[in-house]
């Protein structure tokens, strides 16, 4: 687990130093011959059903919070009043811990509502997934979803490449952003995050600050591939500790691999897939780490059901 | 079977975890690449975040703030820009700030002209709504005070002053009102007024208790005809914070004067109602009262 928080905080995954026995007959069995192990492949491949099942989901969720803030305000029905850094449900006080966090150390006092609705949002996502808010509540996740898609057809016709950056620099930021909350007194990073221009645009209509948000998706498009969520968002990372202990994870089953490589190739967060390359995964089963958005495009992708939805406990008595 | 790509992955071929291999010359290069560029990515979103500074440290723009806001820097620490004050607000008085105010953006105001907060709601509602007590009835002990903004005693709403308990929980002012423009006021020229008081195309809104004690309808459904010009007085809708006096003009005709009392809380009415254009009496947003 240690190891896991250290890849989400920016260190390059390692191999592991103990292989457990049954992962290594796994291993061993995979070294077949090449044409036996190629065939077994196109077959899985053929079989493969080449699905958008967890992404049309997650899209669906997606726009049904972010537009359920928009309509409770068009229509006053209250039913979920005020925007993502802040809001209440039916009544309920809820807060995003990030926005929380900036407050908290900007204002230097915390007061008692802002601890409830913290409370609520830290035990729903702990029970959710951590940054399972990313990919499923997150507006900005989904924009820049859809202009990667553009980044990913130019870097195909060769005219852009995506440039990476040290991973390690969110946490770098993280701890700059809580820093300069409490030097200055500002919630400085509220000035800039998309998740909350793009959460206060969709209610309180569009801002000059949609502008920034623009400028920061043309910057991963023509420069680096999801940069803001990969290398610089710090709510990310406060939810991905969060979710450290999360029951809802992608769980691996080497047994189904073939090593392909193409859950890698979709997701936002490849090195929590490190356990897919051959001979690295430790055991038979191996939940993804909390760094992992919960998006399901590698379980959408993954042409042989290697990667599954799993809920710690739950998935056994089903 | 030595001629399979994916061989290398294997751990036999691999030296003891722990072991680093030396690193190729070209994966070094892209080492130092990448860690440049990740300086200078870090150099770049903190320098963005922090020229929201300059409109603040600059005071582009001093905004009046919904009622019972912490002074400005506690205000826009505690803030957590999620427009809950916005969604409350009977007659939409509260606006968000844009990316041109710095760390004021998300942040709410009020642009008391086209449109002042008149307390249609009753009970101050968008400081029950604030959920990080940016707006608060009353300001905590750590909270930065300034002499000058408490009432003196709890402001009277005059749609309640009938009720058990005719007060607004508001203990501190937002601003103050001050005749910016007397010789453009319609009373100290002698004049009355008659029509709508901001045209055809005004959209603000206001609560009329004559019309509807819990609905507002807009300014512009609710033509005025005075003789002496007195609505900043009349719609003022706290009790005490305005009035009307009379003195006599240079020609020794009689005239009249709003003099605003020390129970102004800075709500702007008087500045939205105002007929004349610029407005004559303004509000001075995060002003204290001088005696």
């Amino acid at each position: 687990m240690s190891e896991r928080i250290r890849v989400m905080l920016g260190a390059e995954p390692q191999k592991p130093a103990v292989i457990s026995p049954e992962a290594r007959e796994w291993h061993a069995m995979k070294r077949v011959n090449k044409e036996d192990f190629l065939a077994m492949k196109e077959h899985a491949r053929q079989h493969g059903v080449v699905s958008h099942k967890w992404r049309n989901r997650r899209w669906a969720v997606l726009l049904f919070c972010n537009l359920l803030f928009t309509f409770s305000f068009w229509l006053d029905i209250q039913l979920l009043e005020g925007a993502l850094t802040a809001s209440r449900f039916a009544g309920f006080h809820l807060i995003d811990l990030n926005s929380a966090l900036q407050v908290m150390l900007a204002h230097k006092h915390i007061i008692v509502n802002l601890f409830i609705g913290t409370a609520t949002v830290f035990f729903l996502w702990v029970l959710l997934g951590g940054r399972s808010f990313c990919s499923w509540v997150c507006p900005y996740h989904l924009v820049a979803e859809w202009f990667e898609w553009l980044h990913l057809k130019l870097v195909d016709k060769k005219l852009v490449s995506d440039h990476q950056f040290h991973r390690g620099a969110r946490t770098l930021f993280w701890l700059l952003f809580s820093a300069l909350a409490l030097v200055t007194g500002y919630t400085l990073f509220e000035t800039l995050s998309p998740t909350g221009i793009l959460s206060r645009a969709l209610i309180y209509g569009p801002s000059l600050a949609l502008g920034w948000v623009l400028l920061l998706l043309m910057f991963e498009v023509f420069y680096s591939r999801r940069a803001w969520c990969r290398y610089v968002c710090p709510i990310g990372l406060t939810y991905g500790m969060v979710g450290t202990l999360s029951p809802v994870r992608v769980m691996y089953r080497l047994e189904h691999c073939f090593h392909e490589g193409d859950c890698k190739k979709v997701c936002l967060v490849p090195h929590v897939l490190d356990m897919v390359v051959k001979g690295r995964a430790e055991h038979t089963e191996v939940p993804v780490g909390p760094d992992c958005t919960r998006c399901g495009l590698c379980v959408d992708v993954c042409p042989s059901g290697a990667l599954q939805f799993d809920v710690k406990g739950l998935s056994r008595m089903l | 079977m030595s001629e399979l790509p994916e061989r290398s992955d294997d751990e036999e071929l691999q030296p003891p975890p722990g072991a680093q291999r030396p690193k190729a010359p070209v994966r070094k290069e892209a080492a130092r690449r990448r860690f440049i560029r990740t300086a200078a990515l870090a150099c770049g979103v903190v320098g963005v975040s922090l020229a929201g500074w300059i409109p603040v440290a600059s005071a582009q723009k001093t905004r009046l703030r919904p009622p019972g806001a912490l002074e400005e820097h506690d205000f826009l620490s505690s803030c957590i820009k999620c427009g809950q004050c916005v969604q409350v607000c009977p007659v939409a008085a509260i606006k968000l700030g844009d990316l041109d105010e710095g760390f004021g953006i998300g942040v709410p105001y009020i642009d008391a002209r086209n449109q002042a907060c008149d307390f249609s709601c009753d009970a101050v509602q968008c400081i029950l709504a604030c959920p990080t007590g940016a707006l608060t009835y009353k300001k905590p002990e750590f909270a930065q005070k300034r002499a000058g903004m408490k009432l003196s005693r709890d402001p009277v709403l005059k749609a309640k002053a009938k009720d058990a308990e005719p007060t607004l929980n508001l203990k501190e002012r937002i601003g103050v009102a001050r005749l910016a423009h007397p010789e453009a006021c319609l009373a100290v020229q002698g004049k009355g007024f008659k029509g709508q008081a901001r045209g055809a195309n005004f959209k603000g809104t206001m609560r009329y208790m004559e019309v509807d004690r819990w609905k507002p309808v807009p300014v512009r459904d609710h033509p005025y005809e005075r003789a002496v010009c007195d609505l900043c007085v009349s719609e003022c809708p706290i009790q005490d914070a305005i009035k009307l006096e009379e003195f006599t003009g240079a020609d020794g005709s009689k005239r009249h004067r709003p003099v605003v009392l020390e129970q102004c809380v800075g709500c702007g009415v008087c500045e939205m109602i105002c007929p004349v254009e610029p407005a004559a009496i303004v509000v001075d947003e995060r002003q204290e009262w001088k005696a």
